[in-house]
């Protein structure tokens, strides 16, 4: 009986050690947290939220916290990394994509420290065991957000409240940058899937966040006949003007419900808290960070706000419902380049192609992304590379 | 006299009257407290706007110490706030030999950036294919051109023209940022306008990487003292500044001097566009210069022109600055709170100047407008 008890005894104080060591690890991280603007940037504000999501259900203190916010992408990113490390900070994130340089810079400075960067393209080749990239594969959530907009566009014609004679959608893009290509085409995509003849018109802005700039294109693609617009910039500029005039927009980073109450639809966003858990709970446990992160629909990471049913079409959160279980399920491929409205502008269909995935001076493309009948976006490292133009999808600008 | 008695019926509750000299114990003595009165303001203020100070989660003493912690509190720290004064300096030296004169360069944060520009892109066409050491000479005369060029521009319509500097020299800087956009496009075929750093072109560094920029611009501030104090151009300076006609009777040549001059700020905002591009980013941006270039009026104008007094008011200004990041950091408010709080010790900072220049009197009697006026 005495052996029975110590033997228990003893099993009790291991038991007991370990929970206590487990708590005591995550009692350990410390995150730090550099960002480009503060809250006054949707694009910002997506990362704050995700910070205090993760702190919330990883239930850190605030002191295993610190943000720093207004950092921009110089030397100051790297000062902002090292005071961090400083402070005592294990973990450190960074979030826009001109800081790579320069937590790269400070990640080779401080191997102890893990160092994880947004948006960026150079971790796969850099090699470092303590720098990491992450992104969302968005453009799944982009699909899922032309699925609403296919149904409205739908909703129009068969009112005939179309303003011309096939359905036409504006989009204003920030730069002729592979993210925001692969978002309109992804966008473009889901719309057709639902609604086969639209059509799609880009107007580039030259700024992530130029609000001035944004509502002007929104307005300029409303002139020019669009029935909707979407967008991928930073600002308010387009859902406004789009309130302004009556026209139906599909927003991204965040709801726009507040200001637009008649004509948002339905916004996409990536969810950065799975991200956020997924890294301290890593350090915690003293386990390497993905090189390459992508979140997906099924983390959690690509997310769909509510549907404002007062502009949506009828059916459109079913529909989306469907489409994301068809996901979860691998039955859907954006970039299916065997489909039959999937190709180049001429009508050629595209078997190969080769992405500049590897980030080189020369920005040379290096690597093979069709395969097995689609485009393997994100696939290849976090960051996307689709940047191909597609039929249908007219661009009025491309200095940018 | 007897419209002095009509007057002294009518006086006001107060008037104000120009100082003729004040001892500068005193001047100093209503700065200080002027410095100080703000930041009492600012802490009324830091209590209204934040949740942690009214929750007790932080007092108000952790606010003020910010501004210590912000810039002295570990070497890293202590270094940055050097190294930040050093290019804020730099480029307060460089307004300053146009303002000796009234002319209103408003345009240094373009010069500067154009300076940055110069210097990247010589580091971007020409890195790895020629010597590094060559290469730092090239990017020092590529920034110095870019920058003399963008600030000889106004000083030649003024000259020729008489056109209004200060706008300008304003809209110069709108040129500027979109010349860095425009180029950026340019050389980044990927479309993220993002140049990040450059592998080419880093200004050598002996103890510590920002020695070599604090050492040169604590040398700029002294050679440029010597120059306005103690030079004939410098002399010439000025009186163009005290009065054109008095330059122009005593038989010197204002278009000259004016376009000289201009060339000498340009010159200088170029060194700092390098020290910027070459000592610090590698890289150049539309924010590489991120305001400094307005800051540097207000350093420059606080300091009465004098290279020597701009040490310290360049650094208030990123002991202010450097403290105002730590409090949006420890205290987790947005980023317009700092500005708020810096705007608010400036407030007071300027508005002290008018005291020092000017002195309040109020009614007392029948004789007190006569023995203020004194």
């Amino acid at each position: 009986m005495k052996k029975f008890l110590a033997l228990v005894l003893t099993l009790a104080l291991c038991l007991s050690s370990f929970t206590f060591a487990a708590v005591a690890e995550i009692e350990d991280v410390k995150l730090g947290v550099i960002l480009l603007h503060d809250e006054d940037s949707t694009y910002d504000l997506n990362f704050i939220n995700g910070v205090n999501e993760a702190v919330a259900a990883l239930g850190l203190s605030e002191d295993q916290v610190i943000m720093k916010r207004n950092v921009p992408e110089s030397n100051e990113c790297y000062e902002a990394a090292l005071d961090l490390v400083d402070e005592g900070c294990n973990l450190i994130f960074a979030n826009s994509f001109g800081h790579e340089t320069f937590i790269l810079q400070a990640a080779k400075e401080c191997p102890d420290v893990q160092f994880c960067h947004a948006t960026g393209t150079m971790a796969h080749t850099e090699g470092l065991a303590n720098f990491h990239n992450a992104f969302a594969a968005i453009y799944e959530g982009r699909y899922l957000a032309g699925i609403a907009a296919g149904m409205k566009l739908n909703e129009l014609k068969a009112a005939g409240k179309l303003k011309g004679e096939f359905p036409l959608m504006g989009y204003v893009g920030a730069f002729t940058y592979a993210e925001v290509i692969s978002g309109y085409t992804s966008f473009y995509l889901g719309a057709k899937s639902v609604c086969p003849d639209v059509q799609m018109k880009v107007q580039f802005t030259g700024s992530w966040y130029d609000e001035k700039e944004e509502k002007t294109a929104a307005e300029a693609l409303i002139q020019a006949g669009c029935d909707l617009i979407s967008q991928h910039a930073d600002s308010m500029g387009a859902p406004t003007a789009c309130e302004n005039a009556g026209v139906p927009n599909v927003s991204y980073n965040g709801s726009t419900l507040a200001s637009c109450p008649n004509t948002f639809i339905v916004s996409s966003r990536i969810n950065w808290a799975p991200y956020f858990q997924y890294i301290v709970n890593q350090v915690a446990a003293g386990e390497a960070i993905a090189t390459d992160w992508t979140g997906t629909i099924a983390t959690g990471s690509v997310v769909l706000t509510d549907v404002n049913t007062a502009a949506a079409a009828e059916g459109t959160v079913e529909a989306i419902a469907e489409a994301i279980a068809a996901f979860e399920k691998g039955e859907i491929k954006v970039f299916n380049t065997t489909a039959d409205n999937f190709m180049l502008k001429g009508g050629e269909k595209i078997t190969s192609y080769i992405a500049d995935v590897d980030t080189d001076a020369a920005f040379t493309p290096d690597t093979e992304v069709v395969s097995d009948g689609y485009f393997h976006e994100s696939e290849y490292r976090s960051a996307p590379y689709f940047d191909i133009q597609l039929d249908g999808i007219e661009l009025l600008n491309s200095k940018f | 006299m007897s419209e002095r008695k009509n007057n002294t019926n009518h006086e006001p509750l107060f008037h104000l009257a120009k100082r003729s000299v004040i001892p500068q114990w005193r001047a100093w003595l209503i700065r200080v407290a002027a410095i100080v009165l703000g930041l009492a303001v600012c802490g009324i203020v830091a209590y209204i706007l934040s949740d942690k100070l009214q929750e007790g989660k932080k007092t108000l003493a952790d606010f003020y110490y910010c501004f210590i912690k912000g810039s002295f509190t570990t070497n890293r720290k202590i270094w940055k706030f050097l190294k930040n004064m050093a290019i804020l300096q730099c480029i307060s030296l460089a307004v300053t030999p146009a303002f000796r004169m009234r002319f209103w360069n408003t345009g240094a944060e373009g010069q500067t950036l154009m300076g940055v520009w110069g210097a990247i892109a010589v580091a971007f066409y020409l890195g790895g294919e020629i010597p590094e050491a060559l290469l730092l000479v090239l990017m020092f005369v590529g920034a110095l051109l870019c920058s003399a060029v963008w600030a000889v521009i106004p000083a030649i319509f003024k000259a020729k023209w008489n056109t209004n500097e200060t706008l300008f020299t304003l809209m110069m800087n709108y040129v500027a940022i979109h010349i860095v956009e425009y180029f950026l496009v340019v050389w980044v075929p990927s479309g993220s306008s993002s140049l990040g750093k450059l592998k080419y072109g880093k200004l050598p560094s002996f103890g510590h990487d920002y020695l070599v920029i604090i050492l040169i611009v604590l040398l700029l501030t002294l050679l440029l003292y010597v120059y306005l104090k103690h030079s004939k151009q410098g002399y010439e300076i000025s009186v163009v500044g005290e009065s054109v006609r008095t330059a122009q009777y005593s038989g010197m040549n204002v278009k000259k001097v004016i376009i000289r001059t201009m060339v000498v700020s340009g010159l200088l905002c170029g060194l700092a566009g390098y020290l910027i591009g070459a000592g610090l980013d590698q890289t150049v941006t539309t924010e590489s210069v991120g305001g400094q270039g307005f800051t540097a009026i207000m350093v420059s104008w606080l300091a009465n022109f004098n290279p020597i007094v701009m040490l310290l008011t360049s650094g208030l200004i990123t002991l202010l600055d450097q403290g105002a990041a730590q409090i949006t950091q420890d205290f987790g408010v947005r980023g317009a709170f700092p500005d708020v709080i810096i705007g608010i010790i400036l407030f007071f900072i300027i508005g002290s100047e008018f005291f020092i220049n000017y002195q309040v009197i109020f009614r007392k009697g029948g004789h007190a407008a006569k023995e203020g006026a004194k």
